[in-house]
């Protein structure tokens, strides 16, 4: 047998398809696709289904022809699958793209940041969509009610939440009050954001009087949402200090709270704080509870416990719904965007220190 | 042997333990109260509107014919956001768990997260600005081609804000719940398993077939559960997307309403009888919920003392 | 600084089930005593309750007395944690708080229950506890780094380190080598050499060569089968023990014949 420089033919190797396969019905598939675009009208996201469709079949029905039926079903699944995958990245692209277009123009806006909506009107927006003069109001009452309302509720979700966690983790031992604690954590995380609103006013109905809507109110309803996030990050958090520590502590003559304070907790802090920070990020979006809890103010209000508060994202919500010049819904459209910008670069800020505290603070092994 | 040197202890410590160990079960009790008290407050706010005169609630015909629509409306746009978020999300999860390379896998799962990460008011924003207007002329050529069917019965809203634009918003938001959860679960199939189907000659996909899908069952029914618990009370992508209206088949024009829109939407200018309607509104949403979510935690537990993931 | 322990008609329990029973074991001042047997004979289980350990166990319990100078362990209004600052325990993996310092470890036992320590005081209570581990010379110019930043080796010696600061008369020590490289192990157990001048040492060990070469004395557990409770074989001089048993169980095991 004659050593050749060609692909050497082994019993291994035959009945595949050769490797460029894949790529030369890619390439097929997207001039084909193009053509059949030019006769129905051409639009870009057609041509990409067509193409991925077209890829699809002929990939697989040359797979079925040349390397029979289990490959050709193997090489639908792999097509599916990363099908799907693209599909999934379609709306996070066509999202990210939007508030940026649509926000950058508002969040450049001079004053954007600093003004809020008290006086502005119809006929100042009347007059920015049909002179062209500036678009006025700002997000800055906004902000502060978001800034206040979230704070207040972390204040009030976080010891909760975590002596909830430590409760769980040190004492719970599968005792019926845990496993019911814990049971009922879990399905807390599932309570629609709405209904967490109307329990917070309902509540403060009954025991200040009807038509309460403040910051206060809102902070409640936030907490509702926040506290089952927190528990559960914070249980995951302390189950994952070795109980070899624990040990070391009590045998050393070290009462079970101070264990806990001095070192189970303080070896669990990066998580526990990369999860409260999640929890915030999670919440400081929400708008419904808001919406029935605080109502909706146009001017700054830095009073938690007193009168109606805005947030960005009923900001956001009310700016598109109700638009401050009914005729011209344009500026109040470039508002909510870049107030939808801010919320977003908000909420990866906030992601993003998640990441960085769980490395700041995590138990260093310098060598 | 009268006196025991060891009995002269710290006493303050001991006491230590007590407090400490007491303010952690309130805490934890606190939020059994609070959930008691969520109920309690819901039904007392509620039964004003439960027990009113039919006359008086909105519709002139009682609170049950008032819900009614609106509940199958709220499952409506929780089915067409289900249909089509489950088979991308386990697509995706496969994807992350089985097919990309090592070393992007943990990143890609980081992008998919992005999406849980932007706010619902954001993706309601886009849904009303974006892919209702884009989504339209779709709508046009289903109700011309199969108008005949009458989910697709005509004439198509010029605007896209229909209930299936806002179901195709909701499984974006749901898809990242799924995802997230099927991926774990598929990541904790037992490396002896699909092991074993490779070297009887498998390929990847029918490694899945054998191996992972089979062992991810319980996990995955328990990931869609969670998610239609998520859908069903998602307010923001349907408020802002949908044009609401009364009770209609067609999923291509406007009308339909789910009840966490109608509260958002009418709850802030509400007052008297109103308000009590709405809170009773707010209290189906509430058990419809709670009951999802309770199935989908209990067929989680009871699949946790087999899954060997310990 | 170190106490006898006399124990009398110890029955251990894990709620219901009997894990060891009935030990009579005397065990003096000044001396190390071993603890060898098959996997599961309850020589680990035995020793916890020396120090109140097994307790931390959600159901688990002890009848019987456990004497230390004659101060029953288990009377009546004693507190478990003052029995844990007098009979100091070092275990099988080493387990150095990840969060603290070299010198925090050591220190660990006086700051965590918040004891108010001058500076020059707690200096001196570093060293003399690293001096005491034979860790003093290979971390006095580190002291602030963490504690995980050392080999599987020094880290065991800082936890024996971190026991002695606590200044116990007692030192039990549950299979303190066996997650350690021979070269360590021979560290700790030339350190165990020093200790017996101090204190009371109780080792458990799966090695019997190590008990052939470090204690004075050795108690061999048994157990007769899976579900049964364990027992106190034979207790005697090592070199009894190994050369010359008096029970027949003992001498099987010695010579390798199971475990």
């Amino acid at each position: 047998m004659t050593a050749t420089v060609a692909r050497k033919r082994s019993a291994l190797t035959k009945g595949q398809l050769p490797k460029f396969a894949p790529y030369i019905v890619l390439a097929v598939a997207l001039v084909v696709a193009a053509a059949i675009m030019a006769l129905i009208g051409f639009n870009a996201f057609g041509w990409g289904i067509v193409a991925a469709i077209l890829f699809a079949v002929g990939l697989v029905s040359w797979s079925g022809a040349v390397e029979g039926a289990r490959k050709a079903k193997d090489k639908l699944a792999t097509c599916l699958v990363v099908g799907a995958f693209l599909i999934a990245l379609l709306p996070l692209i066509s999202v990210i793209v939007t508030v940026l277009i649509n926000g950058i123009p508002g969040l450049i806006t001079p004053g954007f940041l600093g003004t809020s909506m008290n006086g502005v009107t119809g006929a100042f927006d009347n007059k920015a969509a049909e002179e062209g003069a500036p678009v006025l109001g700002g997000i800055y009452h906004a902000l502060m009610g978001t800034i206040q309302i979230t704070l207040l509720a972390t204040v009030i979700s976080v010891p909760v939440g975590l002596l909830t966690s430590i409760y769980l983790v040190e004492y719970g031992n599968d005792r019926p009050l845990a496993r019911a604690i814990t049971f009922f954590v879990d399905v807390m995380t599932g309570i629609p954001s709405i209904v967490a609103g109307l329990f917070a006013a309902a509540f403060f109905f009954a025991i200040v009087g009807p038509g309460t809507k403040t910051g206060a109110v809102a902070a409640v309803a936030l907490s509702v949402l926040m506290i089952p996030v927190v528990v559960r990050s914070s249980e995951e958090m302390l189950k994952i200090v070795p109980n070899e520590l624990r040990e070391a502590s009590y045998a050393l003559g070290v009462r079970k709270w101070r264990t806990i304070t001095k070192v189970v907790i303080p070896t669990a802090i990066s998580g526990i704080a990369s999860g409260v920070t999640l929890a915030i990020a999670r919440v400081i979006g929400e708008t419904a509870p808001i919406l029935v809890t605080a109502g909706f103010a146009t001017t700054i209000n830095n009073n938690v416990f007193g009168g109606w508060m805005a947030s960005l994202p009923t900001f956001i919500y009310t700016q598109i719904l109700n638009p401050t010049s009914p005729s011209n819904p344009g500026p109040s459209d470039q508002r909510a965007w870049g107030a939808a910008l801010v919320l977003i670069i908000l909420v990866m800020l906030l992601n993003l220190g998640a990441r960085l505290i769980a490395r700041m603070f995590a138990p260093k092994t310098g060598r | 042997m009268t006196t025991n040197s060891l009995t002269t202890s710290q006493g303050a410590g001991r006491a230590g333990d007590k407090v400490f160990s007491g303010a952690a079960m309130a805490a934890g009790c606190l939020i059994l109260a609070v959930l008691f008290g969520v109920a309690l407050f819901l039904v007392v706010q509620a039964i004003p509107a439960l027990t009113a005169p039919p006359a008086d609630i909105q519709g002139g015909h009682g609170f049950f014919a008032y819900i009614a629509p609106i509940v199958v409306g709220t499952l409506i746009a929780a089915v067409i956001a289900l249909v089509i978020a489950t088979p991308v999300a386990i697509g995706v999860a496969l994807f992350i768990s089985h097919y990309a390379p090592r070393r992007l896998a943990a990143g890609l799962g980081y992008v998919v997260d992005l999406l849980a990460a932007i706010p619902s008011v954001v993706y309601g924003a886009w849904g009303a600005a974006f892919l209702a207007k884009e989504i339209s002329p779709a709508y046009d050529w289903l109700a011309t081609y199969l108008g005949w069917i009458p989910i697709f019965e005509g004439p198509a809203s010029a605007t896209g804000k229909t209930i299936l634009t806002a179901g195709i918003v909701l499984s974006v938001m749901v898809l990242p719940i799924i995802t997230s959860l099927s991926r774990e679960i598929f990541l904790q199939t037992p490396k002896l398993h699909e092991e074993a189907a490779l070297a009887l000659g498998a390929t990847r996909w029918e490694m899945i077939k054998m191996a992972v899908l089979p062992f991810g069952r319980p996990g995955i029914i328990s990931a869609i559960m969670l998610g239609l618990g998520r859908a069903l009370g998602e307010t923001m992508a349907v408020a802002l997307v949908l044009s609401s209206g009364v009770l209609t088949a067609s999923l291509i024009q406007s009308g339909n309403q789910t009840i966490a829109a109608e509260i958002a939407l009418n709850f802030p200018e509400a007052s008297g009888l109103k308000v009590n309607t709405l809170i009773a509104a707010g209290l189906v949403l509430f058990v419809i919920t709670l009951g999802v979510n309770m199935i989908a935690r209990w067929i989680i537990t009871r699949h946790k003392e087999f899954s060997g993931a310990n | 600084m170190s106490k006898r322990i006399d124990v009398k008609d110890l029955n251990v329990y894990y709620g219901n089930f009997l894990a060891v029973e009935d030990v009579n074991i005397n065990i003096q001042a000044k001396s190390v005593t071993a603890f060898i047997g098959p996997s599961g004979c309850g020589k680990s289980t035995f020793l916890r309750t020396l120090n109140r350990m097994h307790e931390v166990l959600p159901g688990a319990r002890v009848e019987g007395e456990v004497l230390l100078d004659g101060d029953n362990l288990y009377g009546p209004g004693v507190d478990p944690v003052t029995v844990r600052t007098q009979v100091g325990m070092v275990f099988q993996r080493p387990n150095p708080f990840p969060t603290m310092s070299i010198r925090d470890n050591v220190l660990a036992g006086v700051k965590l229950n918040n004891k108010k320590i001058s500076k020059g005081a707690a200096d001196a209570l570093v060293e003399k506890s690293l001096v005491g581990a034979n860790l003093w010379n290979e971390v006095k110019d580190r002291l602030d780094k963490p504690g995980s930043g050392l080999s599987g080796g020094q880290q065991q010696r800082l936890c024996i380190a971190r026991a002695i600061a606590v200044e116990p008369q007692v030192i039990l020590m549950d299979e303190p080598c066996s997650a350690l490289d021979p070269i360590s192990t021979l560290a700790v157990e030339d350190l165990i050499n020093e200790l017996k001048d101090q204190y009371t040492v109780v080792i458990v060990t799966h090695n019997m060569q190590q008990a052939a070469r470090v204690s004075d004395k050795t108690a061999f557990f048994n157990i007769a089968g899976t579900g049964k409770p364990g027992k106190l074989i034979e207790f005697a001089d090592t070199t009894s023990i190994f050369n010359n048993p008096s029970q027949k169980a003992t001498e099987d095991y010695v010579s390798g014949r199971f475990g």
